[in-house]
């Protein structure tokens, strides 16, 4: 039951992360002959969002940090482009200021249950503060709460944005809902602390082929499974003998493994050699850290989170940006391309296409580029410059 | 722990519980003597008649006597003062486990230093590595993991020069594993406030030994509260004891994130923290400058220390005489510091620096045609 479920939603992934076959050769490669072969459409899933009015309603959490700039820039160019959405925005915040607007359970509880009934949502980053046990993680809360179980880092070169590694064309797909961050820790005696790493093997199943049916449906050719089995003999050990035996599965994918830490190595000095990589939660967040910074960071990698009912969209990269807060100097790139993959997991290609041709073209010209891309210009500016594009394009 | 482990007490469970534990006693013994000792993992060996250190030397597996003889070569023209003494730590199996022989460990032991070439790890049979072997027979509780640039190979990264400090006994890699019930594993990742108090003072006076102001942890306690929580915490409260070094921490992510984007900022740190992440940053670091061939590491434990070349054995260029050894010529450069010969270690390193960035007898991984010898003769006219 779950595989059956985890292969359904990685090939709703074929919608969602699909890219147009772009004026501007830009077709990410899993995307490219989707048009051909369409695999599955929004009609037959089986969650599919109820449109009311002729308008899906999608749940938007802005979150810390630069969350509320980029999310009125998604906003504000959704609306020029009539996209049929309406946005419930639910304003949460892990930030611990003791204040009406800051962490409240009361405001996390209503955030998942307005993505439970909505079933899709745009989500910025919480912060996560660090002192204090007992206060989980809300972004670790949500994806346990609703288990979103695999994360989807989509990391490509953007053309004409000029970093120290070119061709990278790579997909991280993580375990969201185990692992390291299973949260369970311990003090023993004073000075002595357990945290317990978690694998099972019904959710390794489940990501395993969540990650094959994902590379099948984008027409991606190579699956590698990221472990520490040389260590962890045991619990890395099930997790690389499942992602195995469920490649027999699939003959017509290249199916490797490596070492957590040779896939570092590798992805800093050749990362051109990786194609779809899936790997328990830990490793997840080291790798797509890395990996966002070979093709300009946190900024302009998009993700989302995939569950059985419910799929959220976040930047594929998870910084809060508590430091640039209310500098208008964000990227808003990575979250508009988020929302980009939310309009594809919709249907709504068109409208998708012409988001994402238009942030491509500004990004391209260089003319208009935030300070992390190497840029002047201000979060304003590019969300303007953005919307000019996409005039002149009617 | 032991409720824990009665509570989820299955058949099947499978736990490696003698080593972390040996590790917890031998630290809280040894945490007595760090007030009266001062220097946490000093060098104790002492010269013998004709004036010379005795260096205990493992050759390794592969091309591991090659890039040994080229190092011998070299330190032998510098007139180091070390007597090598070759040892064999070839894996006998002891009560079970796998162990190197008393020769091997009675040799460290007596020098309290070691260098070592690479082993190969025989696959499957349950032979615990013997690197693992030797860090557990030896309490080598820190990895220390210098990166640099080398002038005459290029990589997307320039100038970079960092260094890494990796608790090495206990975390992730406690080895303390079981099947709670079929298909349901549970991994114990360990963190003791007297391990980390050891790597973390060793930390801060390795950052006052080579110079540097700045320390860095680098933990994860937004998510592991309790455990990198602890670590972060002894950390803080041993920064007071080290007012002329600026303490910070950083997020795993953001340590991932920053030095893949712009590795410079790190060169004026020493980066400590826990054993995975460690692992993984030193590799992604050697990554930067070129790989494994090129970095030096050493294992530092309060009895002895062994400094080694981190990278395979490469069984396929073995005995051809085509092998770097730069990776080991470097990690002797560390072992020399280490025993207070900075003098010899410059003047060598010097050298070799020297002959990379010239880039005339570069070995084939790095784009030439040298041959093992060539590249240490080419070093030994530099001196």
């Amino acid at each position: 039951m779950l595989s059956r479920n985890s292969s359904r939603a990685a090939q709703r992934l074929l919608r969602a992360a699909a890219q147009p076959a772009q004026r501007l050769n830009m077709a990410r490669s899993f995307a490219s002959v989707a048009d051909e072969q369409p695999i599955q459409t929004v009609q037959s899933d089986i969650f599919k969002p109820t449109k009311y009015g002729g308008k899906y309603t999608v749940t938007l959490i802005p979150g810390d940090g630069i969350g509320a700039e980029v999310a009125e820039s998604v906003k504000t160019i959704f609306k020029a482009d009539n996209v049929p959405i309406v946005w419930e925005q639910i304003e949460v915040s892990g930030i611990d200021d003791a204040t009406t607007k800051g962490r409240t359970e009361a405001a996390f509880a209503e955030s998942v249950a307005s993505l439970r009934r909505n079933k899709l949502g745009l989500k910025g980053i919480l912060h996560t503060p660090i002192s204090r046990s007992g206060h989980q993680s809300f972004n670790v809360a949500m994806r346990q709460e609703l288990d979103i179980y695999a994360s989807i880092s989509l990391v490509k070169n953007i053309p004409g944005l000029k970093t120290r590694h070119e061709n990278v064309d790579l997909c991280i797909i993580r375990e969201n809902t185990e692992g390291e961050y299973s949260g369970l820790e311990h003090q023993s005696v004073p000075g002595v602390v357990e945290s317990l790493k978690i694998i099972t093997r019904a959710k390794s199943e489940r990501i395993a082929k969540f990650a094959f049916s994902f590379a099948l449906a984008n027409h991606r050719k190579k699956v590698t499974c990221i472990h520490k089995a040389n260590i962890m003999k045991l619990a890395d050990g099930l997790f690389r003998g499942t992602f195995n035996r469920l490649a027999k599965e699939f003959p017509q994918l290249e199916a490797n493994d490596m070492i957590v830490d040779n896939a570092s190595m590798q992805c800093v000095s050749r990362p051109q050699q990786f194609d779809v990589m899936v790997m328990p939660n830990l490793y997840g967040g080291i790798l797509s850290n890395i990996a966002a910074a070979l093709v300009g960071g946190p900024g302009v990698v998009p993700g989302c989170n995939m569950g059985r009912d419910v799929a959220v969209f976040e930047p594929g990269c998870r910084h809060v940006g508590l430091d640039i807060k209310g500098k208008d100097q964000a990227n808003p790139t990575a979250l508009l391309l988020s929302g980009t993959m939310l309009l594809r997991h919709l249907g709504l290609d068109d409208h998708a296409n012409r988001i994402s041709n238009a942030v491509y073209d500004v990004i391209a010209q260089g003319k208009v580029r935030t300070r992390d891309m190497g840029g002047v210009a201000t979060n304003n500016e590019f969300t303007r410059a953005i919307l000019e594009s996409m005039e002149k394009a009617l | 722990m032991f409720a824990l482990r009665s509570i989820a007490a299955p058949a099947q469970r499978q736990c490696f519980r003698a080593a972390p534990r040996a590790t917890v006693t031998f630290s809280l013994h040894n945490q007595r003597t760090y007030a009266t000792q001062g220097k946490v993992a000093a060098f104790t060996g002492q010269k013998d008649a004709s004036g010379n250190y005795t260096v205990s030397l493992i050759e390794g597996d592969g091309i591991g006597p090659e890039i040994a003889v080229a190092v011998k070569d070299i330190f032998a023209a510098a007139k180091t003062p070390i007597a090598w003494e070759p040892i064999n730590v070839d894996p006998i199996l002891k009560d079970g486990k796998t162990a190197i022989p008393d020769a091997a460990i009675e040799s460290i032991k007596r020098n309290k230093i070691a260098l070592k070439g690479p082993l190969a790890t025989p696959i499957g049979k349950g032979h615990v590595s013997l690197n693992l072997t030797l860090r557990r027979t030896f309490n080598l509780f820190a990895n220390l993991r210098p990166c640099r640039s080398v002038a005459g190979y290029k990589t997307p990264y320039d100038n970079v020069d960092t260094v890494l400090i990796r608790e090495n006994t206990e975390g992730e890699y406690s080895g303390i594993e079981h099947v709670v019930v079929d298909g349901v594993v549970q991994s114990i990742k360990l963190i003791t406030r007297e391990a980390s108090e050891r790597v973390l003072r060793f930390a801060f006076q390795h950052a006052q030994s080579i110079g540097r102001k700045k320390v860095r942890v680098v933990h994860k306690a937004t998510i592991m509260k309790m455990s990198d929580g602890l670590f972060l915490n002894v950390a803080r409260q041993l920064a007071k004891e080290f007012p002329d070094i600026e303490f910070d921490a950083e997020l795993l992510d953001n340590t991932c994130l920053k030095m893949t984007t712009d590795p410079l900022p790190y060169n004026d740190k020493v980066l400590v923290m826990p054993n995975l992440y460690g692992d993984i940053l030193s590799d992604m670091c050697a990554g930067l400058i070129g790989g494994l061939g090129l970095t030096p590491s050493g294992n530092i434990g309060d009895e002895c220390s062994i400094f080694e070349a981190v990278h395979g054995s490469a069984p396929d260029i073995a005995g051809k005489g085509l092998a770097n050894p730069t990776a080991l010529l470097l990690s002797s450069m560390m072992m020399l510091r280490h025993m207070g010969l900075n003098d010899y270690a410059d003047r060598i390193e010097k050298a070799a620096f020297a002959t990379l960035a010239e880039g005339k007898a570069l070995t084939g991984d790095l784009g030439g045609k040298a041959s093992t010898s060539e590249f240490a003769k080419a070093i030994i006219a530099k001196l």
